[in-house]
């Protein structure tokens, strides 16, 4: 299979904590990839790191045969790579729609002049950014609040809108920031219908999760960091097995929490 | 328009399309109406539809894209003060009202660029009080620019501005229609800035259905998530200082030629905060709510004046209150009301940012 993102090397530094170091990992396109540890071994950190919000102190990203720029999220969206948040974050006061119009933001191009006279143009591709709105909100399954102000959805309906959203930007790797978190059973079991379908539509997905059970089902491959440091890296079955990630999760050695 | 129909009481909800109607005549026969309490009152109308401007192209900045401008009045100065530069005897130079106003609105988008690019990091209370800043320094340039060199001619201001002239017709001048009927040239003025309001709430609704109107508001409701879809938000933030200068420009512009007469004191930090209560007054963020703010809000102190010295005459048999006095009075006594009574504004109606043509009727609330 072919590789979609390479990470070479990464490191991140807070002050004295090394929250990243020499992190390397490749996903292969098509593949749902987790990336797993515990509490502060710098998951999102990593995200944050991939996506622009954070500019990395060493390495880079390969993506898609080319280099990804650093620290510019506007750019790394428009090369293919969307992102959730660990906590939901919505655009509160926009419907469920508009939110889902807002992510298609950096496919249209209707400029100033465009608008104030509505030309064929602006209004065809604002036509395009709905329709392709309601399409995305069937996908995931929350079409019927279409027009319900984002706030007032429910937590897994919220859950689902971000997904929505971030796919409303047309990436070809979605990364998903512990998106089952305070999820039940029947939601995480629908959460992961809704994931296996998109990777079913050919979008990679990254996924950080805590929730063992949904990543060891659901993943093709899973890396596990452990206080900035990649420890392991294989299918899940092994990955499972491997002394090193039960040592970080149970405690011991020398990570004695 | 349609939001503007929709904010009138009982018909709005029952019958839009009379509302809007309504909406019209009454906009079309205000000066007519006015009129009848005198020629001052159609004044009072005039500026009450550059306060509108001014609540428009602030409301964009501070109500669509979230970004707090306390200096808004700024650009009012230099619309108006590039309309005295280049169309009054100051300088000796007279363009024509066509080539001055787009450059009115262009040097004021720029002075927008100007504030917006420092300002792109500070959020909240640091970028409200930069805005300040930059309004204060403004008009303290247009005090004292008249030395050595003379800009501004300082606090005296600058008079005897030409009028607007369209196609050779002047607007200053009463329009005669036959030897006994006259147009007041406060009706033409009424009229020309009625068309100014009209098209930029066209406009700016425009913007607010278009993707430029959602990645603001996305970018106010929450920036790293605007970030992390894809919106630009250094490049927004900055047309949205430049647009919403642009129409503070161009209705400085159209009070430099309307007055005839421009000085610093027109622009001081009280009329920033003025044209930010009309905003806030009328509801944040929707058009409709601009619009009434500065409707009510022009007209309320001067309603106020009229009826409060007589009133007070009739009452005590002299005057207790300056009018000035209780102005500021009853305006802080409206404001604590909204606050407690509509934390939202006058028109706390949600805007939207998408075409309601596209809409699907099928989806429910």
């Amino acid at each position: 299979m072919k590789t979609l993102l390479e990470a070479r090397g990464i490191g991140k530094r807070f002050g004295g904590l090394q929250a990243l170091a020499d992190v390397s990992l490749t996903i292969r396109e098509g593949e749902v990839y987790g990336l797993i540890g515990p509490n502060g071994a710098g998951k999102t950190t990593f995200f944050n790191v991939l996506t622009g919000a954070y500019t990395p102190d060493g390495g880079g990203f390969a993506f898609d045969g080319g280099e990804l720029p650093t620290g510019k999220p506007h750019r790394v969206v428009a090369r293919g790579i969307a992102r959730t948040f660990q906590n939901i974050r919505l655009f509160r006061e926009l419907t469920a729609l508009e939110n889902v119009m807002a992510g298609h933001h950096i496919r249209t191009r209707a400029g100033i002049w465009g608008i104030l006279i509505q030309n064929r143009h602006t209004r065809e591709e604002e036509r395009e950014t709905t329709e392709r709105a309601y399409e995305l909100l069937r996908y995931v399954g929350i079409e019927r609040f279409a027009d319900t102000v984002s706030r007032h959805l429910s937590y897994g309906d919220q859950r689902r809108l971000e997904i929505a959203r971030a796919l409303a930007t047309e990436p070809r790797l979605l990364a998903l920031d512990e998106p089952a978190a305070g999820m039940n059973a029947t939601e995480t079991g629908r959460l992961k219908a809704l994931i296996e379908q998109i990777r079913g539509d050919g979008v990679t997905v990254l996924l950080i999760e805590h929730d063992v059970k949904l990543v060891m089902g659901l993943c093709d491959r899973v890396a596990v960091l452990d206080f900035g440091r990649k420890i392991a890296e294989d299918v899940p079955a092994v990955v499972q097995r491997d002394e090193a990630v039960i040592k970080a999760y149970l405690g011991g050695g020398k990570h004695a929490h | 328009m349609n939001e503007l129909a929709a904010a009138v009481p009982w018909l709005g909800k029952r019958n839009p399309a009379a509302a809007r109607w309504l909406i019209l005549i009454l906009a079309i026969a205000a000066p007519l109406i006015a009129w009848q309490f005198g020629r001052s009152w159609v004044r009072i109308l005039d500026f009450a539809l550059l306060y509108m401007m001014l609540a428009l192209g602030l409301n964009l900045v501070v109500g669509f894209a979230g970004l707090l401008d306390l200096g808004y009045i700024a650009f009012y100065a230099v619309g108006a003060y590039t309309f005295a530069f280049l169309a009054s005897p100051h300088f000796e130079v007279h363009l024509p009202f066509w080539l001055v106003l787009p450059l009115g609105a262009a040097f004021a988008a720029l002075a927008g660029i100007m504030l917006g690019f420092p300002v792109l990091r500070l959020r909240g209370d640091y970028l409200a009080i930069v805005t300040l800043g930059f309004g204060e320094i403004v008009r303290i340039f247009m005090l004292n620019l008249n030395y050595p060199v003379n800009i501004t001619n300082g606090p005296q201001g600058i008079g005897m501005i030409d009028p607007i002239v369209l196609f050779g017709w002047d607007l200053s001048q009463n329009l005669q229609i036959t030897e006994r009927f006259a147009i007041n040239s406060l009706f033409l003025y009424y009229y020309a800035f009625l068309a100014c309001v009209a098209g930029s709430i066209l406009f700016i609704r425009r913007l607010q259905i278009s993707r430029v109107g959602r990645a603001w508001a996305a970018m106010r409701e929450d920036e790293l998530a605007a970030k992390a879809i894809g919106i630009n938000t250094r490049n927004l933030k900055l047309l949205a200082f430049a647009l919403g200068a642009t129409f503070g420009g161009v209705a400085g512009c159209l009070f430099g030629a309307f007055q005839g007469f421009v000085s610093p004191e027109s622009f001081s930090l009280m009329e920033s905060i003025a044209v930010l209560t009309m905003v806030v007054f009328g509801g944040m963020g929707n058009i409709a709510g601009a619009v009434i703010g500065a409707f009510v809000l022009a007209l309320l102190p001067e309603i106020l004046r009229h009826i409060a010295v007589p009133l007070q005459q009739a009452v005590f048999g002299h005057v207790l209150l300056d009018p000035e006095v209780l102005r500021m009075l009853l305006l802080s006594l409206a404001m604590i009301l909204m606050m407690l009574l509509r934390p939202t504004g006058l028109i706390p109606a949600r805007a939207r940012y998408a075409h309601p043509e596209n809409l699907h009727r099928s989806s429910q609330p």
